[in-house]
């Protein structure tokens, strides 16, 4: 029976208890999550982080979390106040929305009932988070022109045309995914990975998708949209209290959602990591949470370790860098995915299939090396360009250098 | 009324619940996308009209066109639309004059001459038709029906399609393009490595900023340089071309005051 069936003989108390676990465990994630941003993150810069609410500092984001609702609640003169108050709303709802075609675990024994943890299964699961996200967007955009004020604009901006560019690499990636899954469900792709994970099988693709899911979701070293340094607070400057809070956890909880999905599209979902399979069918079948989950707070961590190494872009480089390098390689990647994909449905004979990828592999090295060549070609030298004329730093000057000065004066 | 609907046609209770639920919402934020004044109020209920098309899709058993119209349409379309209104500050209302002669009344009647198109095409359509095929033409799933046909039957249309799509992508890029000014802008590696490589170590810095420390700080007044001389390239360039620049010896100390030792440092 596909997970598809086993979920549709769901009882209506099963799907009220299963979408109110999903809740709660999301909000739960999220103050864990940011206690545990902290912690590695201090870890990692020789500090020692959030340690005195509870023990190791556990309550510290529920500590945050109050003191934040009983802050007062501002709306500015400026802002469009209906607007304003809707864009968080909207950022924190779709954010748990994605979680519904998620599968944690595979088929459970649920009060004595056969099911598996996962909310719903759309033929169309993954196309529904990428829908999800894209109106996730509107929570920001909103939020950034609703607050009538410069800054927040400009994050909200930034972020809609990040969050845009972005989604197009992410959705080529999971192409791949789809062809060799021959399904855009989300069990179904979990089911399809028993053997070999496609983090494996379709290496680029992951790749493009965990680089597309940190600028999706706005995350250093792509966290343009609230770059301090440049726009104070970005999309949120204006918002103070709960609403803050909503975006604050809007945030972390689609941190979780995006590795979910990375989770269940490339690491294989609930699946046991390779060798440990036995372990599916142990406490009858809920030891899978186990592996999703800790695949997933893997990514988390991942994230957390980017932010606390890598700088932030500028703009106009993560841009192209999404548009230049990122699409086309995906487009490239499709065609030699579809290509290869089709050779082995139609039984090509071997020998065909290893003589294309050959052909890809020597294509692919000719061209970066003819790259590399015309970079190195036209590299510009500090000779080359010479002085550049204007500019010159007058004031400490050395005496000696008193002739020099006054012609550039 | 959901009993109503059970009987006229085969729509499901849950469906019928649906569409009960959300048409009024949307019929209602369809008539306020008219009515508000606010150019970006009116794209937030369109976008909530389209999101609520996109539900009534899902639920008619369409689901790939029902989040393609969410991703393409609301994600998209309606996001890029939002961008331009907020760039361009379309915030003001509208004012209500006419321009053109006339514009209101053509308008009110090609308004209602399409509306009445779009009823008498939907409805020749629909009434007296027994619909049937759904069942048939999602057999093998929702997705793999639509594609077998799109692939197949409708190749040449799609490919069609899609040949327009891309000219007016590559038409727009063309038209919007600007010229950008002679002369190859120098990337940030090659300007940095001529500010920390080249010949003196003077550029490395960055450049003076106007004004005279402690006396003028205005952006039309030369910084000057120790041995009294203006600092040209303190300036912005356009206000050196319009020949806004002021002279900045007026500001100079003529001498320097004498310091009294016993009021320095204690």
């Amino acid at each position: 029976m596909t997970t598809a069936q086993l979920i549709g003989q769901d009882p209506g108390w099963i799907i009220a208890v299963k979408g109110l676990i999903v809740f709660a465990v999301c909000i739960l994630l999220t103050l864990m999550s940011v206690w545990g941003e902290r912690r590695i993150v201090s870890i990692m810069q020789m500090r020692i982080g959030p340690n005195r609410v509870g023990k190791f500092g556990l309550l510290q984001a529920l500590a945050d979390g109050v003191k934040l609702a009983l802050k007062e609640d501002l709306i500015p003169k400026a802002a469009d106040r209906i607007v304003f108050v809707i864009a968080p709303i909207i950022s924190a709802t779709t954010c748990f929305m994605s979680f519904a075609v998620i599968p944690f675990t595979g088929k459970v024994n649920f009060f004595g009932h056969e099911t598996a943890m996962q909310l719903t299964d759309l033929p169309v699961g993954v196309l529904y988070v990428l829908s999800i996200a894209s109106v996730g967007v509107y929570g920001i955009v909103l939020a950034g022109w609703s607050s009538g004020s410069t800054y927040p604009l400009l994050g909200g901006l930034r972020s809609s045309a990040q969050v845009i560019s972005y989604e197009v690499a992410m959705g080529l990636s999971l192409v791949a995914v789809f062809i060799y899954a021959g399904s855009m469900s989300t069990s179904d792709i979990v089911a399809a990975q028993d053997k070999w994970w496609y983090s494996v099988v379709l290496f680029p693709s992951f790749v493009i998708y965990a680089i597309s899911m940190v600028g999706e979701t706005n995350r250093a070293p792509f966290d343009l949209a609230e770059a301090e340094g440049e726009l104070v607070g970005g999309f949120h400057t204006e918002y103070s209290s709960l609403k803050f809070a909503l975006f604050f956890l809007a945030e972390y909880v689609n941190i979780i959602a995006v590795s979910a999905l990375a989770t269940t599209l490339f690491l294989g979902g609930y699946h046991a990591f390779p060798g440990l399979g036995f372990t599916e069918s142990w406490l009858g079948g809920w030891f899978t949470l186990f592996w999703f989950a800790i695949k997933v707070l893997g990514f988390f961590f991942v994230f957390v370790w980017l932010r606390g190494t890598l700088p932030r872009l500028r703009y106009d480089q993560f841009m192209k860098f999404g548009w230049k390098v990122l699409i086309p390689v995906s487009l490239a990647w499709i065609l030699i995915v579809a290509t290869l994909r089709t050779l082995s449905l139609e039984g090509a004979p071997q020998a065909v299939i290893v003589g294309f990828t050959l052909g890809i592999v020597l294509i692919v090295l000719a061209v970066s090396s003819l790259f590399d060549r015309a970079r190195e070609k036209n590299e510009v030298t500090a000779r080359d360009i010479g002085e550049i004329s204007t500019p010159s730093f007058p004031v400490p000057a050395l005496p000696v250098a008193k002739a020099r000065l006054e012609d550039h004066v | 009324m959901i009993r109503l609907s059970l009987e006229i046609g085969q729509t499901q209770k849950p469906e019928a619940i649906l569409f009960y639920i959300l048409a009024p919402l949307s019929v209602l934020a369809a008539l306020g996308m008219l009515i508000v004044r606010k150019a970006v109020h009116s794209a937030l209920l369109l976008a909530w009209v389209m999101i609520t098309l996109a539900i009534f899709y899902i639920a008619l058993d369409a689901a790939f066109l029902g989040i393609v119209q969410i991703v393409v349409y609301t994600g998209a379309v309606m996001m890029l639309f939002l961008f331009i209104l907020m760039l361009v500050g379309v915030d003001a209302p509208d004012s209500l004059t006419e321009n053109i002669k006339g514009h209101r009344a053509t308008a009110i009647v090609a308004a209602l001459g399409f509306g009445g198109l779009l009823i008498s095409l939907i409805g020749r359509a629909t009434l007296n038709h027994v619909s049937v095929g759904l069942a048939m033409a999602n057999e093998p799933g929702n997705v793999q029906g639509l594609a077998s046909l799109i692939f197949t039957q409708y190749v040449f249309p799609f490919e069609v399609i899609s040949a327009l799509l891309i000219t007016a992508a590559l038409g727009a890029m063309v038209l919007a393009h600007s010229q950008k000014s002679a002369g190859a802008r120098l990337s940030q590696r090659a300007l940095s490595s001529v500010r920390f490589r080249g010949d003196s170590l003077a550029n490395a810095a960055g450049l003076p900023s106007s004004g005279v420390f402690a006396r003028h700080n205005a952006v039309d007044v030369p910084a000057l340089l120790p041995d009294g001389t203006p600092a040209k390239n303190s300036i912005s360039g356009v206000l050196t071309a319009r020949g806004d620049v002021q002279d900045s010896t007026q500001y100079a100390l003529g001498s320097l005051p004498k310091v009294d030792d016993e009021s320095g440092d204690k």
